[in-house]
């Protein structure tokens, strides 16, 4: 996040409502219309009335805690699942009865699943049917290249690195060249290091071959990174979906304030465009009106040290490239992100402003 | 997808309707004959009845029975827990060895292990000739007692060694913080977390001991499957044989429900996170090693050192056995023939009923699979000799074409050891992950494709392992063979074990010995199967 702006300048996009269920990319390839899924024994519904459509081409990351249901949403979408209500549009076409093996979506599991009987070349090859043998070779070969690993084609899964498995699991998917590929928590089974590296990798070749994506994550640095739009779950349902920029700097709710991110959450009193807060008469991100929640984030927050400041820095953690402190003023305790330079201790009295617009919560 | 939809609005694969239907027929194919049993045994009136159950005779072979049983599993445990402990929790030197030992017994069939007793004692035995001590016969009690525990408490000793390896040192570490002796520890701690373990085993000996029919017979005991036997063998009664069988089955059925009961009302499993300590091992000290080795020493005397002396003996008695030997060759290799034409057939048949129960079981789990998964377990709690009788009324009353074929010895094998056959597969598929099945779907494969290229190759070493089970257990088998066996079939058990009720114990031994043989060979198969799970651990 350090590569984000520490002051910024906010625009709301003219066509953009601000939770972006409007948005509708101009050639939608796959549209998911009120989707649900209700687990026998389970007290809630898994996924409740789920809404998504995505361009072609476009990389889409479903982004929530554990347990949100947007793995289930991702199994539904690929046919492992049979929705209870809502349907499921491909290119056009309802795929919302049909089995996995006829809708033509690539599916990356967490685990890989790559065939362990078979190797490398022969994993990639499984889903080469309708080809002669050589032209299956052929391809998976191509497969195999575009993922680098053309040397170990005769290797066995179990001989592999992690990192290794999955791009066979994505060459072997995208082999079959489908329209749209869905990717299942696709790097947590790698270490730190790797899923940084590997994460631009896969977007990289996922734009290359043309084919869209759906990603699950509950890293939100991961969907932040990879995805053109983000859809955010919670407790089964889409709360906010939009672009990484819009998700992060205009959330819909205190949940997404908080999933994404860290925020402060204020209350005001809004009235068009402005909002009477404990800090003065702020700017909001857009119009509300009445008794309001508002999100601010630590770095929209400028310290100053004030002998006769009302705030007191109570906790201090040093990050390298900046420092979160810790505030606390009255019975409100704030986080405050700011850059290097001067370096304020504990006790310290401080002066909070900020010097941003504030974002209303719905 | 191909689906059906239930009334309550739920849609079940049609993979799971092909399944259950498959687990369905084998289970009514189980419980079947059984009812013929209840049909044939309900035709006495309540008189007869009453004076069938009443004769002091069926009291005094059910005290019997629960005689031998006490009998058996005192002197398992008795062998079995030190030696589980002196491999698991030792730093006794050959521990390896002493492992293999221990579990080699089970090579060594009841009926064999009865041949080595019988052989020991009287003028002609092996004690009176090498020693010149004339051991009385053994027989009744505590012959069968011996028999049956010098090769049983193998079962047992692997139930408890795995419970010693599975045991959480901390637990132990704690006991002695809190100020418990090591003496204490064991009886407060160690052994309460050993007994779900040794109750499993428990299980598994009295299920043997119960069902026994070989050893029995050839002790003249007299307990429910010897009397079955005498029933068949000379005055075929056969209400009375039903009576008996059904008497016969619900004492093994009321040891499971016991065993059930017992362990419901244990909770030892940790309730920590995170994995358990490994236990250290006991420091032995030189006399605590001699001690160690001598019980060994004395273990595998009886239970491996007496079967094998006692064969050698009579084969190499007479001065002509070599001629003797080979003339009986022609006559072994036909027995060996005929025991591998019904074992081949029923390793395969038991793994193809076994393999859509395990996949019920592992992949669509439900309380109708729970059910068939069940039903699959009644083959191995009845015992032999009542399962073998309720198909020989099955047939004689409900499908007369089937009695004394290859076909319905080779059908009452795979529904007896499906069991056996049943526990590699299932774990088998546990371990392939349905992610794989379910990428090859993502990939344009429709269940019947996935199933034939990737879930079956997934799952074939488990599919070879209950093949193996089920074929080395029915090379080995006598009661159901005994009863079923079609005109003219007399493969090495029966051999065997007629020719040593008759007394002749030399023309015994070549089959006793190829038996052995065979034995060990699923012994060794159970051994590396065993490292393999140690060695995954």
């Amino acid at each position: 996040m350090n590569d984000l702006p520490k002051t910024l300048t906010f625009k709301m996009p003219a066509e953009a409502s601000p939770l972006g269920y409007r948005q509708k990319p101009a050639r939608p390839l796959l549209e998911v219309n009120r989707l649900r899924k209700h687990f026998p024994h389970a007290e809630a519904a898994a996924v409740e009335r789920v809404s998504l459509s995505l361009g072609e081409g476009e990389l889409m990351a479903l982004l929530g805690p554990s347990g949100c249901g947007k793995t289930t949403t991702l199994r539904m979408i690929g046919g492992f699942e049979p929705p209870d209500e809502g349907s499921i549009t491909l290119a056009g076409r309802d795929i919302t009865g049909l089995p996995p093996e006829q809708r033509g979506i690539g599916f990356v599991f967490q685990d890989y699943a790559l065939f362990p009987h078979l190797n490398v070349l022969e994993n990639v090859k499984f889903g080469l049917r309708g080809m002669s043998r050589k032209q299956a070779d052929a391809r998976a070969c191509e497969m195999l290249k575009l993922v680098g690993l053309e040397d170990l084609a005769s290797r066995k899964p179990h001989q592999l690195s992690g990192g290794q498995q999955q791009r066979v699991a994505l060459a072997r998917s995208l082999a079959v060249g489908p329209k749209l590929i869905l990717l299942d928590e696709p790097f947590s089974n790698l270490d730190a290091k790797m899923r940084v590296e590997t994460r631009q990798e896969v977007r990289k070749l996922l734009k290359s071959t043309g084919a869209a994506g759906i990603l699950v994550t509950h890293d939100q640095e991961e969907a932040l990174a990879m995805a053109d739009r983000i859809a955010v779950m919670d407790k089964g349902r889409v709360v906010q979906i939009g672009t990484p920029d819009e998700i992060y700097r205009n959330p819909a709710t205190a949940f997404v304030a908080n999933f994404i991110g860290r925020s402060n959450i204020l209350t005001g009193t809004a009235s068009g465009m402005n909002v009477q807060t404990a800090f003065g008469n702020l700017p909001l991100s857009r119009a509300a009106n009445g008794a309001v929640n508002l999100a601010v984030r630590p770095e929209q927050i400028m310290l100053e040290p004030d002998p006769a400041g009302p705030a007191v820095i109570t906790g201090r953690e040093f990050r390298g490239h900046d420092q979160i402190y810790w505030v606390q003023e009255g019975d409100r305790c704030m986080i405050v992100i700011s850059g290097p330079g001067a370096e304020h201790g504990i006790g310290t009295k401080v002066r909070l402003r900020i010097c941003d617009c504030v974002v209303p919560l719905a | 997808m191909i689906a059906l939809t239930t009334r309550k609005g739920r849609r079940v694969p049609a993979a799971q309707m092909v399944f259950s239907a498959l687990g369905l027929a084998i289970g009514g194919l189980m419980l079947l004959p059984l009812a013929y049993l209840v049909m044939r045994a309900s035709e006495a009136d309540l008189a007869t009845v009453q004076s069938l159950l009443m004769r002091p005779r069926t009291l005094q072979m059910m005290l019997n029975t629960a005689a031998l049983v006490a009998g058996v599993l005192v002197v398992c445990t008795a062998i079995a827990l030190p030696l589980a402990w002196l491999v698991s929790r030792t730093d006794l030197k050959g521990r390896r060895i002493v492992n293999v030992l221990a579990v080699m017994p089970l090579a060594v069939p009841g009926y064999v292990m009865a041949y080595a007793l019988i052989g020991l004692g009287g003028h002609y035995g092996f004690l009176n000739q090498v020693f010149g001590y004339r051991m009385p016969m053994p027989q009744g009690w505590w012959g069968a007692t011996l028999a049956l525990s010098l090769y049983t408490f193998s079962y047992l000793y692997l139930n408890l060694r795995a419970a010693f390896a599975g045991l959480d040192q901390s637990l132990e570490e704690a006991a002695r913080a809190l100020g418990a002796t090591p003496r204490e520890v064991f009886f407060r701690v160690t052994l309460p977390h050993l007994l779900p373990a040794m109750m499993a085993g428990w299980l598994v000996v009295g299920l043997y001991v119960i069902g026994d029919f070989g050893a029995v017979a050839l002790m003249r005991y007299e307990v429910f499957s010897y009397a079955i036997y005498i029933q068949y063998s000379a005055a075929f009664d056969r209400v009375y044989a039903a009576w008996l069988a059904l008497i016969l089955i619900s004492v093994a059925l009321s040891v499971v429900w016991l065993e059930s009961r017992l362990r419901e009302g244990a909770h030892y499993a940790r309730t920590g996170s995170g994995t358990g300590a490994r236990p250290r091992r006991t420091q032995l000290s030189p006399t605590g090693h001699v001690l160690g080795w001598a019980f060994v020493v004395v273990v595998v005397l009886g239970s491996l050192g007496l079967p094998l002396s006692v064969l050698t003996f009579w084969m190499t008695r007479s001065i002509d056995s070599g001629a003797l030997l080979s003339a009986a060759l022609p006559d072994l290799l036909r027995a060996f023939g005929q025991s591998l034409s019904v074992a081949v057939p029923s390793a395969l048949a038991a793994a193809a009923m076994a393999l859509p129960v395990a996949v019920l079981a592992v992949r669509y789990p439900s309380p109708m699979s729970t059910f068939i998964n069940r039903l699959a377990f009644v083959g191995y709690a009845v015992p032999a000799l009542a399962f073998a009788l309720a198909f020989v009324f099955f047939a004689l009353q409900g499908a007369r074409w089937l009695y004394q074929t290859h076909l319905l010895l080779v059908t009452v094998y795979a529904l007896s050891f499906l069991a056996l056959a049943l526990g590699p597969i299932r774990s088998a598929l546990y371990q392939a992950r349905p992610s794989v099945e379910e990428s090859a779907r993502a990939l344009g494969h429709g269940p019947a494709s996935v199933f034939w290229r990737v879930t079956l190759p997934t799952i074939r070493p488990g599919l070879v392992a209950g093949m193996v089970l089920v074929f080395v257990v029915a090379m080995k088998e006598l009661p159901i063979a005994f009863l079923l066996a079609p005109t003219g079939f007399r493969p090495l058990s029966i051999t065997m074990f007629t020719r040593t009720s008759e007394g002749m114990l030399l023309e015994a031994a070549p089959y006793a010995a190829a038996i052995i043989v065979f034995s060990a060979l699923f012994v060794g198969f159970v051994l590396r199967h065993d490292r393999k799970a140690g060695d995954e651990r």
